[in-house]
């Protein structure tokens, strides 16, 4: 350990700032971040034996404000009804520990902070960031404070990404994975989606090669539309049409023009309006990036037959969603298929919902009942081990 | 599929076939009480399938490792020997294809326990006899057109089913309707009249294992590889 670091409390933020110094961390672009910063927030209190720390990783727009208050959006962290005190994530038994991903833009090193190098933002320049770099800089955290075991890594969607990575870069640390709506690899529709939206933002005359924060218009109506798309993959068709069906918007008539006639159109541009206020163009790049990039079906094979690091140990827990056409069942499965060929400790569960990849994040009793039990129980015959 | 005071005594037995530290595999684990029995009394490692979500879940949320699934479709997934013991209780009968599902039970498992209820059990042949109509009993309360029993056989048709598959019969336990447990034996005929479930431990003709000796290496397998 090499590097040097300083922890801040950030004010502004709310959250907790670890500023990493002197790291000569590799990205898997061969770029060396030399200077990083990780924003997180803890929830609960870490025990004597440290053994009961639960990493919940975010998903593609999500930040460190899992639970309480999120100063940015002025409302609930995004999965508040899961983690908290007598919640199925139980903060009054696990100390939780929730960081903004690097790449981010919620107080952790992303295209919108400061190049130390340059003095001047990085926008464009930011370098290209993997799931493998997100994860590995989640490494630098725990070191710093002292975290040597994770009693269980939690995510969906981009979190499940994460989840999954931690098993293959540092199983030896993990007792316990979640995985909820993910694959091991990204799709091609989901690419596709991915870059539909990063050509609304690119086209955006705003963008400016990512160095929009210099002239301070921001490309905030490709993000929108980015988001608009984006939001569509999250949700179901039946979803939908319970929510909106073709019922209109503040009219009793069509208008025979492009006004938002319809609900579901409103409701859209809601979406895109808000989400420009929380996150930055660019860091929807660099993440949509990331998930597309992500690929570790061979890498996963191989470290389930031929372990390097000993992950035998391992506990899974891999839960999918009837409706979510971005991840579907099927995408999880295999997972448990390439678990199960080689005996290891999985659990799987497909929950029959229509709303969709969105699921994770609603309110699903079903969901709450399965990750609480799972949790609890695993830990309990852990302290019974102990 | 069959009443609660059986399936307790059927996991009794269950329990009693199996060796101390073994990997198990129950096929249609429900809430997961016979592995979850298994683990705290022999000391069993053991997985489920389960296909009905809601009782997967109830097993997922005891710690136990459960994957919703299909017997007849998911078995697929574990690799040959993967288990000491693959267990399928009382759900044979269930089975689309059970000859295919009792092969893949002996593919992935050395040793197969399969429980079923006897449908040439004596009372289920005079109820068909003298009221002409599909029986039922205790063991088998469904109606012929909601029950998810859809390949009744007797003892005798699965020991010749056996037979067929080269599957070697190990144990084979019987249980009268009151419950009265007697070993299945070639040399009692009326078994097939008195049982009114049956468990059964299965194997292939276990071949002890060969071990040659050559200057390099030692040869383990179970048939003569070379002189």
């Amino acid at each position: 350990m090499n590097y040097k670091f300083n922890i801040i409390d950030d004010k502004s933020l709310e959250c907790k700032i670890v500023e990493f110094s002197n790291t000569n961390f590799k990205l898997d672009s061969d770029y060396i971040l030399n200077n990083f910063k990780i924003a997180f927030k803890s929830f609960g209190t870490l025990n004597k034996k440290k053994n009961n720390v639960i990493l919940v990783c975010h998903a593609l727009t999500g930040d460190q404000y899992v639970t309480g208050y999120n100063p940015v959006t002025r409302r609930e962290g995004w999965w508040s009804r899961m983690v908290g005190p007598n919640k199925p994530i139980d903060t009054n038994k696990f100390f939780v520990i929730c960081s903004n991903v690097i790449g981010g833009c919620s107080g952790s090193t992303g295209p919108k902070e400061i190049d130390v190098n340059t003095n001047s933002p990085f926008g464009g320049k930011f370098p290209s960031i993997t799931i493998n770099d997100i994860v590995n800089a989640q490494n630098y955290l725990l070191e710093s404070l002292s975290i040597k075991k994770l009693f269980a890594v939690i995510g969906g969607s981009m979190g499940a990404m994460q989840a999954i990575q931690w098993s293959l870069n540092y199983p030896d640390k993990i007792k316990n994975i979640i995985h909820i709506a993910g694959a091991l690899k990204h799709s091609s529709q989901n690419i596709a989606f991915h870059e539909v939206g990063r050509q609304a933002i690119m086209n955006d005359n705003n963008w400016n090669k990512g160095s929009y924060n210099e002239n301070g218009k921001r490309p905030e109506t490709g993000l929108a539309v980015a988001r608009m798309i984006a939001h569509i993959t999250y949700l179901s068709e039946n979803a939908m049409h319970r929510k909106f069906g073709r019922k209109l918007q503040s009219r009793d008539i069509i208008s025979f023009g492009f006004d938002a006639d319809f609900q579901v159109e409103s409701y859209l541009r809601y979406q895109g309006r808000s989400f420009v206020e929380r996150f930055d163009a660019n860091s929807y790049l660099y993440l949509t990036r990331a998930m597309d990039y992500f690929d570790i079906v061979d890498k996963f094979s191989k470290a389930i037959e031929f372990p390097a690091i000993p992950n035998k140990h391992i506990n899974y827990l891999v839960i999918s969603f009837t409706s979510d056409w971005l991840f579907p069942t099927i995408e999880n499965k295999e997972i448990v298929k390439k678990l199960n060929y080689f005996n290891r400790n999985v659990s799987f569960t497909e929950i029959e919902t229509d709303k969709g990849h969105d699921s994770f994040l609603l309110d699903e009793l079903e969901l709450d009942f399965t990750i609480n039990g799972f949790l609890e129980s695993n830990y309990r015959k852990l302290e019974s081990h102990d | 599929m069959i009443n609660k005071f059986s399936i307790r005594k059927d996991w009794r037995l269950i329990e009693s076939l199996i060796v101390e530290n073994s990997r198990i595999l129950d096929i249609g684990c429900g809430e997961g009480g016979l592995i979850s029995q298994l683990e705290k009394n022999i000391n069993a490692k053991t997985y489920g399938i389960e296909v009905n979500s809601e009782l997967a879940r109830k097993a997922i949320a005891e710690g136990l490792n459960v994957i919703e699934g299909n017997a007849e479709k998911d078995l697929d997934q574990y690799s040959n020997n993967s288990f000491d013991y693959v267990i399928l209780s009382q759900t044979l009968q269930a089975m689309l294809k059970p000859k295919d599902v009792l092969l893949e039970l002996l593919r992935i498992g050395s040793k197969a326990i399969v429980s079923f209820p006897n449908f040439g059990h004596w009372r289920i042949r005079l109820q068909l006899l003298f009221t002409g109509k599909m029986p039922m009993t205790k063991g088998l309360p469904y109606h012929w057109y909601e029950t998810p029993n859809i390949h009744f056989f007797t003892i005798k048709d699965f020991e010749n089913l056996c037979k067929e598959l080269n599957i070697v019969i190990e144990k084979s336990i019987g249980l009268t309707s009151s419950g009265k447990q007697f070993s299945i034996s070639k040399k009692l005929s009326n078994e097939n009249l008195f049982t009114s479930e049956a468990i059964f431990l299965l194997s292939y003709k276990n071949f002890e294992p060969i071990k040659l000796k050559s200057k390099q290496k030692t040869f383990v397998g179970n048939s003569i590889i070379a002189r």
